[in-house]
C-alpha cells in the first residue's frame, strides 16, 4: 500500500509539469486573420513525397505545400494556370511549358524549369520507388528509367528537356490533347533541391512553394502548418494557419467537433449522419465529390465472359434499388448512379446524366426476366466481395444484395463476402482468382471524363481489375485522346462509355459526396471536388 | 534466488522466439501487404518488385524471418511503409502507452483493493452487496460502451475533460481513460480481495494478533491483507501485459496514440515489421511481468523460498 501510495504521488506530479508546459502551447485559441483552424486528419499511409503520394490524407498536405502548372479550381473543378504562364502544343504530343517569373520555394530557391524536370524524372525512375511513377507514362522515355523489369537504362525522361530558365518542352510518346490538364495532379509538383540534398530531413518537415509551410511535424499524431507570408499567388491563405490531428477513429473526431475541441471533421462517420444537422446547427456540408462506386466483374472467368452474362448484368444493374439505399444507409451522401463519371465533370466536361438509360432504373420484373434471358447468374450464385475494414461496406453490400433477392424472388441468389483488410482485398483482385462481382471505388485524380475511363476499362488499363476488354472501347478512346478539339473530344468519350453501357463493364451503383462538419469558429468552409476542404479561403472568427 | 531468476530468464528465450515466430506467420498469413499500398489499382509491376525487394518480401518466409531476428538483436526493428523506422514509432508510442498502464494499475490497486477490503470484511451487509452487484454490472459492460459513454458524459455534456486526449498525452488528460481501461481488471481486483480477506480473516493467525490486543488497522494491514495479497499480486502483475497490449479500444476511442493504435493500423495495413516489432516488446514485458510477480510472492509470504 506504501507503494501505490507513492506511485500516485508521483503520477500527480508529473501530470502538473507536463500540463503546465504541454498544454499552453495547444490551448491559444486566437481568431482573426491569423486564427489556426484545428482539423482532422489520418496518418498518411506513404512519405510525404508528392510522386508517392496517392491517398486523400497525404494528398490534403500537398495541397497546402505546393502549387504545381496547373491547379483545379476548388468549385468548378477546371484546370487553371498555377505556375505555367502558358501551356503550348501544335499537334498534341510536343509541348512548351512556360513557367510564371516570381515563384520561390519557402526556403527561398527559385521555381525554375529545372525544379519541374528534376522532380518528374525523380518520380518516374523505378529506383526511387514512387508509387504515382505510372503518371509519366506518357512522356517519351519512360519505358527506358521505368522498364517492367530490370534496371533503368536511362537516368532521365528523354522526353523533357531544359530549354530556358522557365521554359521546357515535352514530348510524348502518345498524342495526349488535355495532357495538360492532368498537370493539377500533385505527382507533378515541383521539388527544390533540398528534396534531393537533404531527403531524410526534407522528409521530417517538408518545402514546398504553396500557401503553407509546415511548421511542425510529429508523424503519426499532428502537422502544424502556417501560412507562409512571402507566398506569391492569388489564392493566400485567410488564415493563420491549419493544425492537422490525427484521429484513428472518426467517431472520436466528431466527438471533438461536437464538444469544441476541433474546428474541421472532413470524414463525418455514417452513424452520425442522422444527427448531424442538430448536433452542429447547419454546420454541416455535403457536396459532389469526384467519386463513383460500382461493382466490377471478373471477366477473366469464363462464364463472366459471354454475351449472354451481359445480360445477366444489365439485369443485376436493374434489380439494385439505388434509390432506396442511397437514402436509408447513406442518408443522400451519395447519389444514385445514371452514368459512370461523375457530375463534378460538370456537362462541358463530360459527365452526362441518364447516359445508363434504363439499365439504372429499379425495375424488379425486369431485371428478373433478363438474368433469366441471360441463363441465370454465372455459377448459381452472385457473391460480391468487398473489405470490411472501412467504409461501412458490409452495410450497402448487404443492401445491394437484399435487393437483389428480392427482385429475383430467392433469399440466396446473392450474399456478401467480406474480406478482411484492404490489403488482402486487393491482393484476391491482383490475383485473379475472384468469381463473381467485387466492390470497386473510384476517386478521380484530375477532373477529366478520360480519368474516368481509360484506367478503369481500357485494355490492361492499371485499375481495370476485372479485365474487361473491347476493341471498340480502346479504339474510341485512342481516337478521343487525339482529338485537339476537347468538345468533340469529349463527345468521343461519351460513345465510348456507351459501349461500357451496352456490355455492362461494370454496374455503376452511386456518385459519393463529400461531407464535413465544422465549428462555429470558422466559416467559409468548402469541399473541392476531391473531397479535401478549402483550406486557405477558411476564415477564423 | 540468483539461480532461480537465471532459470527463468532462460526460459523465456524458447517462449520468446516461440512468440515471435507465431507472430510472424501469422502476419504473413494474412496475405500480400504490398498489394494494399497502391490504392484502388493494381502497383505496377516494376515498382511492386522494387517495394517488395525493399521490404525483404522477396525471400522465402524463413529467411525472411531469421533475417528479421538477426536485425532485431542489433537493435533494428525495420521500417514501417510510411517509412518511419519501427524503433522511433515504438518511442512515440510506448511512454504512452507506459502512462496509461500506470494510471489504469494505480486505479486497481487503490480502489480495487480499498473495495476489497471493505466488502471483505462487511461481508453479507449492504456495502458487500451492493459493490458485488455493481463489480458484476462493470464485468457485464464491455469497455467500449463504458468507454464512449464516459467519453460523452464528461466530455461532451458537462465538458470536464477533452474528449479525445492530446498528441503529448500527459497524465492528467489520462485520467478518464485510465479508469474505463482499468474498469473490468478493477472489478476482478475487488472480488479476489474481497474473497480471500473474508477467507483468511477466520484464520488462526488474525484471531491470536487480535487476541494479542494489536490495533484494529494494524491487524488488518501487517497480517490479514499481507497474507490475502497473494492471488491479487498475481492477477495484478500479469494485468501489466494485458491493458498494455489489451488497450486498443480504449486508445481508439479517446484517441491515444500508443501502442494500441500503432497495432491497429499495423494489422489493417499488414505491416509484418510494426506487428512483430511491437509484439515482442509486448511479450517481453509480459514475461518479465510474470517474473516480477513470482519473486514478490517470497516479499509478501516469507514461507516461499526460491533456490
Amino acid at each position: 500500500m506504501r507503494g501505490a501510495a507513492h506511485a500516485g504521488r508521483v503520477a500527480c506530479a508529473v501530470a502538473v509539469v507536463l500540463a503546465a508546459s504541454g498544454c499552453g502551447g495547444a490551448s491559444d485559441v486566437i481568431g482573426g486573420p491569423n486564427g489556426v483552424v484545428r482539423s482532422s486528419w489520418g496518418d498518411p499511409q506513404n512519405p510525404l513525397e508528392p510522386a508517392n503520394t496517392n491517398e486523400v490524407q497525404g494528398g490534403k498536405v500537398l495541397d497546402m505545400v505546393f502549387r504545381g502548372l496547373k491547379r483545379y479550381n476548388p468549385k468548378t473543378g477546371k484546370a487553371e494556370n498555377a505556375l505555367a504562364e502558358k501551356i503550348d502544343t501544335a499537334d498534341s504530343t510536343h509541348f512548351t511549358v512556360t513557367v510564371k517569373d516570381g515563384w520561390t520555394f519557402s526556403d527561398g530557391e527559385k521555381v525554375t524549369a529545372k525544379s519541374f524536370v528534376d522532380a518528374w524524372n525523380y518520380g518516374a525512375n523505378v529506383d526511387n520507388n514512387q508509387k504515382n511513377a505510372y503518371f509519366f507514362q506518357y512522356i517519351d522515355g519512360y519505358d527506358k528509367v521505368h522498364p517492367e523489369s530490370g534496371q533503368p537504362t536511362a537516368r532521365a525522361l528523354s522526353g523533357l528537356k531544359v530549354t530556358g530558365p522557365r521554359t521546357f518542352t515535352v514530348t510524348l510518346s502518345q498524342r495526349f490533347s488535355t495532357w495538360p490538364d492532368t498537370l493539377g495532379y500533385a505527382a507533378f509538383a515541383p521539388l527544390p533541391r533540398a528534396f534531393y540534398d537533404h531527403h531524410a530531413d526534407w522528409l521530417a518537415k517538408p518545402v514546398g512553394n504553396g500557401p503553407y509551410t509546415v511548421e511542425n511535424y510529429t508523424k503519426g499524431s499532428q502537422m502544424s502548418l502556417r501560412t507562409w507570408k512571402g507566398y506569391p499567388g492569388a489564392d493566400r491563405p485567410r488564415n493563420g494557419g491549419v493544425d492537422l490531428v490525427v484521429y484513428t477513429d472518426n467517431n472520436t473526431a466528431y466527438t471533438d467537433l461536437v464538444a469544441g475541441n476541433l474546428d474541421l471533421v472532413d470524414d463525418v462517420p455514417a452513424s452520425q449522419l442522422k444527427n448531424v444537422r442538430s448536433d452542429l446547427s447547419g454546420r454541416y456540408i455535403n457536396s459532389p465529390a469526384g467519386i463513383i462506386q460500382t461493382l466490377a466483374f471478373p471477366y477473366y472467368d469464363k462464364e463472366w465472359n459471354t454475351p449472354d452474362a451481359a445480360k445477366v448484368r444489365t439485369g443485376l444493374s436493374m434489380a439494385i434499388n439505388r434509390k432506396q439505399i442511397t437514402d436509408t444507409i447513406f442518408r443522400k451522401t451519395r447519389t444514385p448512379a445514371t452514368d459512370w463519371t461523375s457530375p463534378v465533370l460538370g456537362a462541358d466536361g463530360g459527365y452526362l446524366a441518364g447516359l445508363c438509360g434504363r439499365a439504372c432504373d429499379y425495375d424488379a420484373a425486369a431485371a428478373k426476366q433478363l438474368i433469366q434471358r441471360g441463363g441465370g447468374i454465372p455459377h448459381g450464385r452472385l457473391t460480391i466481395t468487398y473489405n470490411a475494414d472501412t467504409g461501412s461496406h458490409k452495410e450497402w453490400v448487404d443492401a445491394v444484395c437484399n435487393s437483389i433477392n428480392n427482385a429475383l424472388g430467392n433469399d440466396k441468389a446473392c450474399v456478401g463476402g467480406p474480406v478482411g483488410t484492404f490489403a488482402d482485398f486487393r491482393n484476391r483482385i491482383g490475383q485473379r482468382k475472384l468469381t463473381g462481382p467485387f466492390r470497386a471505388g473510384w476517386q478521380m485524380d484530375y477532373p477529366l471524363i478520360q480519368n474516368f475511363l481509360q484506367p478503369l476499362y481500357y485494355t490492361n488499363a492499371s485499375s481495370n481489375d476485372g479485365k474487361w476488354s473491347d476493341p471498340r472501347f480502346d479504339r474510341l478512346i485512342n481516337e478521343a485522346n487525339a482529338d485537339p478539339d476537347t468538345k468533340s473530344a469529349i463527345r468521343t468519350f461519351q460513345r465510348a462509355e456507351g459501349v461500357v453501357r451496352d456490355r455492362m463493364a461494370a454496374i455503376p451503383l452511386w456518385y459519393q459526396n463529400g461531407s464535413a462538419g465544422y465549428s462555429d469558429r470558422v466559416s467559409h468552409v468548402a469541399l473541392n471536388p476531391f473531397s479535401v476542404p478549402v483550406y486557405n479561403e477558411i476564415r477564423v472568427s | 534466488m540468483g539461480r532461480y531468476v537465471i532459470r527463468r530468464l532462460l526460459q523465456m528465450i524458447p517462449v520468446f522466439i516461440g512468440a515471435t515466430l507465431l507472430i510472424f506467420l501469422m502476419v504473413n498469413v494474412m496475405g500480400d501487404p504490398i498489394a494494399g499500398l497502391c490504392g484502388e489499382r493494381q502497383c505496377d509491376p516494376a515498382t511492386e518488385a522494387r517495394l517488395r525487394q525493399e521490404f525483404g518480401l522477396d525471400q522465402p518466409v524463413w529467411q525472411q524471418y531469421l533475417t528479421y531476428m538477426g536485425h532485431v538483436f542489433s537493435g533494428d526493428f525495420g521500417t514501417a511503409f510510411n517509412g518511419q523506422k519501427v524503433i522511433d514509432l515504438m518511442a512515440s508510442a510506448f511512454p504512452v502507452t507506459i502512462r496509461l498502464t500506470i494510471v489504469a494499475i494505480v486505479f486497481e490497486i487503490i480502489i480495487g483493493i480499498i473495495f476489497g477490503v471493505i466488502t471483505g470484511l462487511r461481508r453479507g451487509r449492504p456495502v458487500d452487496t451492493s459493490v458485488l452487484l455493481l463489480t458484476l454490472v462493470v464485468i457485464a459492460v464491455p469497455t467500449f460502451v463504458t468507454g464512449l459513454l464516459a467519453q460523452l458524459v464528461f466530455g461532451v455534456n458537462w465538458q470536464l475533460i477533452r474528449p479525445s486526449v492530446s498528441p503529448a498525452a500527459p497524465f492528467d488528460e489520462l485520467i478518464l481513460p485510465g479508469l474505463v481501461l482499468a474498469s473490468v481488471s478493477l472489478a476482478y481486483v475487488t472480488r479476489l480481495t474481497r474473497t480471500s480477506i473474508a477467507e483468511n480473516a477466520r484464520s488462526d493467525y488474525v484471531r491470536t494478533a487480535v487476541a494479542k490486543g494489536l490495533p484494529r488497522h494494524r491487524v488488518i494491514t501487517r497480517h490479514l491483507l499481507r497474507n490475502s495479497l497473494i492471488p491479487v499480486v498475481t492477477f495484478i502483475g500479469t494485468d501489466i501485459g494485458a491493458l498494455m497490449g489489451g488497450a486498443i479500444v480504449t486508445e481508439r476511442i479517446f484517441n491515444i496514440h500508443g501502442v494500441g493504435f500503432q497495432l491497429y493500423q499495423g494489422i489493417l495495413r499488414q505491416n509484418t515489421q510494426t506487428v512483430v516489432g511491437f509484439v515482442t516488446v509486448l511479450v517481453i514485458v509480459f514475461l518479465v511481468a510474470n517474473l516480477l510477480v513470482d519473486l514478490l510472492y517470497a516479499v509478501l509470504d516469507p514461507r516461499i523460498r526460491y533456490a
